[in-house]
């Protein structure tokens, strides 16, 4: 694939913290309601990030009102605005699911210090995406996000 | 002159291009949705020929494309090349276009021929799959995975009837070498052009393996882009 690494540059993003599994973050997705465009902040955990260069993904789960709401999202997608690290986890897998059968205390993930963790805290990236050009006029909500509202075995759709 | 298509389609403004796939990959639009396209390195190809009326019977641009070594072309092709006035290309097509006014002989042409948003058809030499059976080849439904199938699973069944017509059709369809045929896939909408680099980018799938040839043309349905960008 290395031919179209030229192509794919485009569509990458260097504003990406280096965050992995068990880490939280915040994420500033752009939300389109009718011609109107804001901000919507998704705070929680990465459970999940899977495949490489353009095509890679992550998934953030939060527990929103008791429920877990999962959201899945590409790591390059100009839908979010930008990304804010808000601590690292000490994990020892790279796909957390177990952490569907969890809650309250059990669920909670021990932080990462240290060399990885703690200097990268601060390294919060905070710098506007690239010249994108605002959507507009986009009544769907965007593209490849996948909303999974369930109490318990949550499963994503995967769309568009 | 590897082979030389023809292609079939007619009307005024046809445009093509010959290119080559480069591999899928996916891009975000406008509206911050992922498109999967196909990168198509579309020429430069050079025009070799224009066929006419008068000595042709048809109208259509004859167009080259591709490295080749100049060594391992053929005396007739070589001088083929010469009379157009370029260096000798791999792959050759016509593309069949009563616009030929517009095209002069040993004229470049460009990614850039075709713009984003619009329709196009892209003829291709599909990957070749073997020998088949007639489930992968042809689609059947094979026999029952239980009751009582005994090692015919994927067998095509009966091909035909008893003494009377005491034969089998011809064209029955059965096993057999499968793949490398010239498929064209219709509608295709381009969704962006490079034109420094000289690539198409081109939503969805184009037949052929990574770094076949591709015959990109103007859509001979003409589809508007709502049916096809949806």
């Amino acid at each position: 694939m290395n031919v179209l690494d030229a192509v794919d540059a485009a569509s990458l993003r260097s504003d990406v913290p280096a965050f992995r599994s068990g880490d939280e973050i915040k994420i500033h997705v752009r939300v389109i309601e009718g011609s109107k465009s804001r901000i919507q902040v998704f705070q929680g955990l990465v459970i999940r990030r899977q495949g490489a260069g353009v095509r890679e993904t992550f998934t953030i789960r939060k527990l929103s009102y008791g429920v877990g709401v999962e959201r899945t999202f590409p790591v390059h997608t100009p839908v979010i605005e930008r990304y804010e690290m808000v601590r690292r986890g000490d994990v020892r897998r790279a796909k957390l699911y177990y952490l569907r059968e969890l809650r309250g205390k059990a669920a909670k993930i021990k932080e990462r210090r240290g060399i990885g963790g703690a200097y990268i805290v601060e390294d919060v990236i905070s710098t506007p995406v690239k010249a994108q050009a605002p959507a507009v006029e986009v009544v769907e909500t965007p593209a490849v996000e996948v909303v999974s509202v369930q109490e318990t075995a949550v499963e994503t759709t995967p769309e568009a | 002159m590897a082979n030389v298509k023809t292609v079939q389609s007619q009307g005024s403004a046809i445009k093509g291009i010959l290119g080559k796939k480069l591999g899928m990959t996916q891009v975000f639009d406008a509206n911050n949705k992922i498109v999967p396209v196909t990168v198509v390195e579309a020429g430069p190809c050079v025009v070799t020929q224009i066929r006419t009326i008068e000595n042709d019977g048809y109208t259509a641009v004859q167009l080259a494309f591709g490295a080749i070594n100049p060594r391992k072309v053929t005396k007739p092709e070589a001088g083929h090349f010469a009379k157009a006035g370029v260096t000798p290309r791999s792959e050759v097509a016509e593309l069949r276009t009563s616009d030929t006014a517009s095209y002069t002989v040993g004229q470049e042409l460009r990614a850039d021929v075709f713009a984003a948003g619009e329709i196009v058809d892209a003829t291709g030499t599909s990957k070749g799959k073997g020998s088949a059976g007639v489930m992968k080849r042809h689609g059947f439904s094979g026999i029952g995975a239980s009751h009582g199938v005994d090692r015919k699973h994927r067998m095509p069944g009966s091909i035909g009837n008893r003494t009377t017509p005491g034969r089998v059709f011809r064209g029955k369809k059965m096993m057999g070498r499968m793949g490398v045929d010239t498929i064209t896939t219709q509608n295709l909408l381009v969704h962006s052009v490079d034109a420094e680099k000289s690539l198409l980018l081109i939503k969805g799938a184009i037949p052929g393996p990574t770094g076949s040839i591709v015959f990109v043309r103007s859509a001979a349905k003409m589809a508007t882009s709502e049916t096809a960008g949806a």
